[in-house]
């Protein structure tokens, strides 16, 4: 039984979390304060990977990073940097597949916070990064919690857009979803359920844990 | 002495209205606020902070500048030195009533002072959730004063106390605010509750 798909769906999971919970406070916050053209714009572009067939996404991905041409080839010559099939790849398409995971709830929890909450903070002398941090998150911290679980296991159970521009090479870009496919293409059963069983437990503890959690506040996930 | 000039466009629920004030301020002086609901007695305290931007407009705050739409100046809200209670108190669900007076000043005397003035003492590491609604409006008026502001925006700020804590309250408060040298603004829809403190008023129509 190889273990190493476990591994690494495991790992990019957490790395891809990781990444969207830095890029994606700052980002919901802008989006949160306010309305223009520019934002609608940026809101429709990061919403578009509930919508778009993962292997669209997936297929322009490895297209723009292909090392034979364009920005692909520049990144390859100058920065010896290749995101087609290796795992730096899995974790780009992740972070961009998944971002609308940790963005949406974050944004929606900040746009319900009452306005006077920062301006009152304000008028104490407080900049808006000490309100964000010392009044406006804490007070959505059980949203944050959702984006982090539906993230992380939105990307446990990837498969299009991995198989895209990963593909599936053992230890390197075969993830637990591309190793189940494997399996049963193999009719190799006894595995493929391993791996699902385990996907299928993970997965359980982690929603349970949110839910017990949030128990207080009454809220499921997907709130 | 604080000079207001603004214009400002407001939707209401009859419609459009314009907020039109023109007005100098006695510096220390208590000022009643006080106008018919949807009048702008809200906005223009929020004006005033710095929290609201008029659409033409200078304010002069001892000869310091604030507010001048003619020249797109607008001083930012945390520089004005102005203290807010806001009508819905505006706490954070997050902190005790210890940490809501932490969070605006350091000055723990001065922290043990207030929480005497407001009758919280025994509260220290209550949630605005577990305060009755006189408490939460009491608590909303001690972080407005823990900055030692040098102009204090009340917006209906006894409207949750009871008739003797109100009297307490507003006795105690008119001592502070000469203290402190600071000027006050009292938005209320009862303007009797505050007319044995108000030096002057201000009628928005």
């Amino acid at each position: 039984m190889d273990w190493s798909p476990i591994w690494l769906t495991l790992r990019l999971a957490g790395i891809t979390t990781i990444l969207l919970l830095i890029i994606g406070l700052p980002l919901a916050y802008w989006l949160s304060n306010g309305r223009s053209f520019i934002k609608i714009i940026a809101e429709v572009i990061i919403t578009m990977p509930l919508v778009l067939p993962p292997s669209v996404l997936g297929f322009y991905l490895l297209i723009a990073f292909s090392p034979q041409q364009g920005f692909g080839k520049w990144l390859s010559e100058h920065f010896n940097i290749q995101f087609v099939f290796s795992f730096p790849g899995l974790v780009l398409a992740s972070v961009i597949y998944s971002m609308p995971f940790m963005i949406g709830p974050i944004k929606s929890a900040l746009q319900q916070l009452p306005l006077s909450l920062s301006q009152a903070s304000y008028t104490l002398g407080k900049t808006p990064m000490q309100t964000f941090i010392k009044v406006l998150l804490p007070n959505i911290r059980s949203s944050v919690l959702t984006a982090i679980v539906l993230t992380f296991a939105h990307t446990l159970g990837e498969f299009g857009v991995v198989l895209m521009i990963g593909g599936n090479i053992p230890g390197v870009t075969r993830v637990a979803s591309i190793a189940i496919y494997d399996a049963v293409e193999n009719m190799d059963y006894a595995s493929a359920n391993v791996y699902s069983l385990l996907l299928f437990v993970i997965t359980f503890a982690i929603v349970m844990a949110v839910f017990i959690f949030n128990k207080h506040a009454a809220k499921s996930p997907l709130e | 002495m604080i000079n207001i000039a603004i214009e400002k466009k407001m939707r209401t629920y009859q419609g459009h209205n314009i907020l039109k004030v023109n007005t100098s301020i006695a510096p220390k002086s208590i000022i009643k606020v006080y106008g018919a609901s949807g009048s702008g007695k809200t906005t223009l305290l929020k004006i005033i902070a710095g929290l609201t931007l008029p659409e033409k407009g200078k304010i002069i705050f001892n000869d310091t500048p604030w507010l001048n739409t003619d020249n797109n100046f607008n001083l930012a809200v945390q520089k004005r030195g102005v203290g807010m209670v806001f009508q819905n108190y505006a706490l954070f669900p997050n902190m005790t009533v210890l940490q809501h007076l932490e969070y605006a000043t350091k000055d723990q005397q001065w922290i043990d002072r207030l929480l005497h003035f407001g009758q919280l003492e025994t509260m220290l590491l209550h949630k605005p959730e577990h305060l009755s609604g006189g408490q939460q409006q009491r608590l909303a008026i001690l972080r407005a004063l823990a900055t030692k502001p040098q102009l204090l925006l009340m917006d209906e700020p006894f409207s949750a106390l009871d008739p003797e804590m109100r009297v307490g309250i507003i006795t105690e408060l008119k001592n502070l605010l000469n203290e402190l040298g600071i000027t006050c603004l009292i938005v209320s829809h009862n303007p009797l509750e505050i007319d044995s403190i108000a030096d002057d008023e201000l009628c928005i129509l």
